[in-house]
């Protein structure tokens, strides 16, 4: 874990997990998941909230590598992560309910991800 | 045994002026499970980052909701101040702090006459939205525009309210407080109406934090959580209490929320009372450069903007969480076990805004 600044605490992709059953077990509430591509990966926020306390964790995962869900400890990450896969074409594993990238009911493929000759 | 059968429900439903739709899992009339599909009319708007300046993104932002126009803007430009180190004049939070309000009024006496409407009380739905015109009218009076009225920039505000407008708005709003604590009185104490929302759509204070709950809906189930709280804008000077209840049913978020209505009226009293005179906004120069997550409170409960900056006049990512996105699992939740005559009813009582889903 490092602290990167602006309230982002930066984590490995095998910390995600034990963080994630941290912030459960002390009755955090999951504020959103934001996904972002840059540089060549992804990075995904997690934040939670407890009062007007506000922690994020980031995730840099690599454009080809997956992420764990985590909607079988929050299920609100349902709607969060099916969007990230839907919009940004990043592989989360195992979400409790898939939607198969039909969450939004859209043409494009990935259209948050900028294509070659774009 | 029971009968086991799905339900389709929406996305085009006479309670749902937007569309959503749900199938529902049914043992007789009893909903056993609620399984969501939304996207019927996603917009992609966070995507026009790529195409779109830093300052254009303002008027993106205020059309990703007719209701919440002003203060999706009003976020966005806080989260871009922040990372630009950008002091806004006092007098340009105070505005800002009274536009809120008067958003707030608006949205909560909409979603009064949506839930008086879904239940068949006409007349209480005329009553409440007549009151909500009188909002509109301010808008109008104050900015030129009644739905979506770009005041909001980077640095600032773009429009004043003189003296005489603002004392003007104050009188409006104490006459309206009475006709309001006439109409609200039926909501709150009318057989009809309490029969259908007492003890309706249960989500405990455990269930709404597990599944995300968000402003008025967690509220309601005993949580002191309003964002306003943490001070930005001119809150930090107003005083005003955070208003809960701990019935955790559709009462108590109609009862919340009424609450929300008086209070919005005291705190824009109070704003008016000590607005400073000054600039309305500050220039703002260069292009910002670096990331922040601004949270602020909506009508419909606490919205997450993340902005991320490169230093060009593109920004790299601009996402915002609305409340309605947060608050459809606990909506889920309130619907297993519920009869199927009150799946419209429970839909409302998260004021469903699907316009912002679909940013």
């Amino acid at each position: 874990m490092e602290d990167i600044g602006n309230n982002v605490i930066k984590i490995e992709q095998v910390e995600l997990l034990p963080v994630i059953m941290e912030k459960k077990n002390d009755d955090w509430r999951l504020a959103q998941i934001c996904c972002a591509f840059r540089d060549g990966h992804y990075e995904v926020s997690y934040s939670f909230a407890k009062g007007y306390e506000l922690t994020n964790y980031r995730l840099i995962v690599g454009k080809d590598e997956t992420v764990a869900s985590i909607s079988r400890v929050y299920k609100s990450a349902i709607l969060y992560e099916n969007e990230m896969r839907e919009l940004f074409g990043l592989g989360v594993e195992h979400i409790k309910v898939d939607y198969h990238d039909k969450l939004y009911r859209i043409d494009a493929e990935t259209p948050f991800m900028e294509k070659e000759g774009e | 045994m029971a009968n086991r059968s799905v339900v389709p429900f929406g996305p085009q439903h006479p309670v749902l002026p937007e569309p959503i739709h749900l199938d529902l899992v049914m043992e007789d009339e009893t909903v056993i499970e609620a399984v969501p599909s939304i996207g019927y009319v996603h917009r992609g708007l966070e995507s026009l980052v790529k195409k779109k300046d830093f300052n254009e993104m303002v008027y993106v932002t205020e059309r990703i909701c007719g209701i919440c126009s002003f203060m999706h803007g009003m976020g966005y430009c806080s989260a871009v101040e922040k990372i630009m180190n950008v002091e806004v004049p006092r007098r340009a939070d105070y505005l800002r702090t009274i536009w809120s309000e008067m958003s707030r009024l608006h949205s909560h006496l909409l979603w009064l006459g949506l839930l008086a409407d879904a239940f068949g009380f006409e007349a209480l739905f005329m009553q409440s939205w007549r009151l909500r015109e009188k909002i509109l009218d301010m808008f109008e009076i104050s900015t030129g525009g009644r739905v979506i009225f770009s005041v909001n920039k980077i640095g600032g505000v773009l429009k004043d309210m003189p003296k005489d407008m603002l004392k003007s708005f104050v009188a409006i709003l104490n006459d309206m407080e009475k006709e309001l604590s006439e109409t609200t009185s039926v909501f709150l104490n009318e057989y009809t109406v309490r029969s259908r929302l007492e003890g309706v759509g249960i989500i405990t204070k455990e269930d709404a934090i597990r599944r995300g709950a968000v402003g008025p809906m967690m509220r309601a189930s005993g949580i002191e959580v309003d964002m306003r709280k943490t001070g930005y804008a001119a809150y930090s000077d107003l005083d005003f209490e955070v208003i809960t209840s701990d019935k955790c049913d559709s009462l108590a978020r109609c009862q919340v929320r009424i609450g929300e209505l008086f209070q919005s009226i005291a705190i824009i009293r109070q704003a008016v009372d000590k607005i400073p005179e000054g600039e309305i906004s500050v220039p703002v120069k260069g292009n910002p450069d670096g990331e922040c997550f601004m949270r602020l409170e909506q009508p419909r409960g606490e919205a997450f903007y993340y902005v991320r900056a490169n230093g060009t006049k593109f920004l790299d990512r601009m996402r915002v969480r609305t409340p309605t996105f947060a608050n459809i699992p606990a909506m889920l939740q309130t619907l297993q076990g519920a009869q199927f005559a009150d799946v419209p009813l429970l839909i409302l009582t998260i004021d469903p805004c699907i316009s912002c889903t679909e940013r």
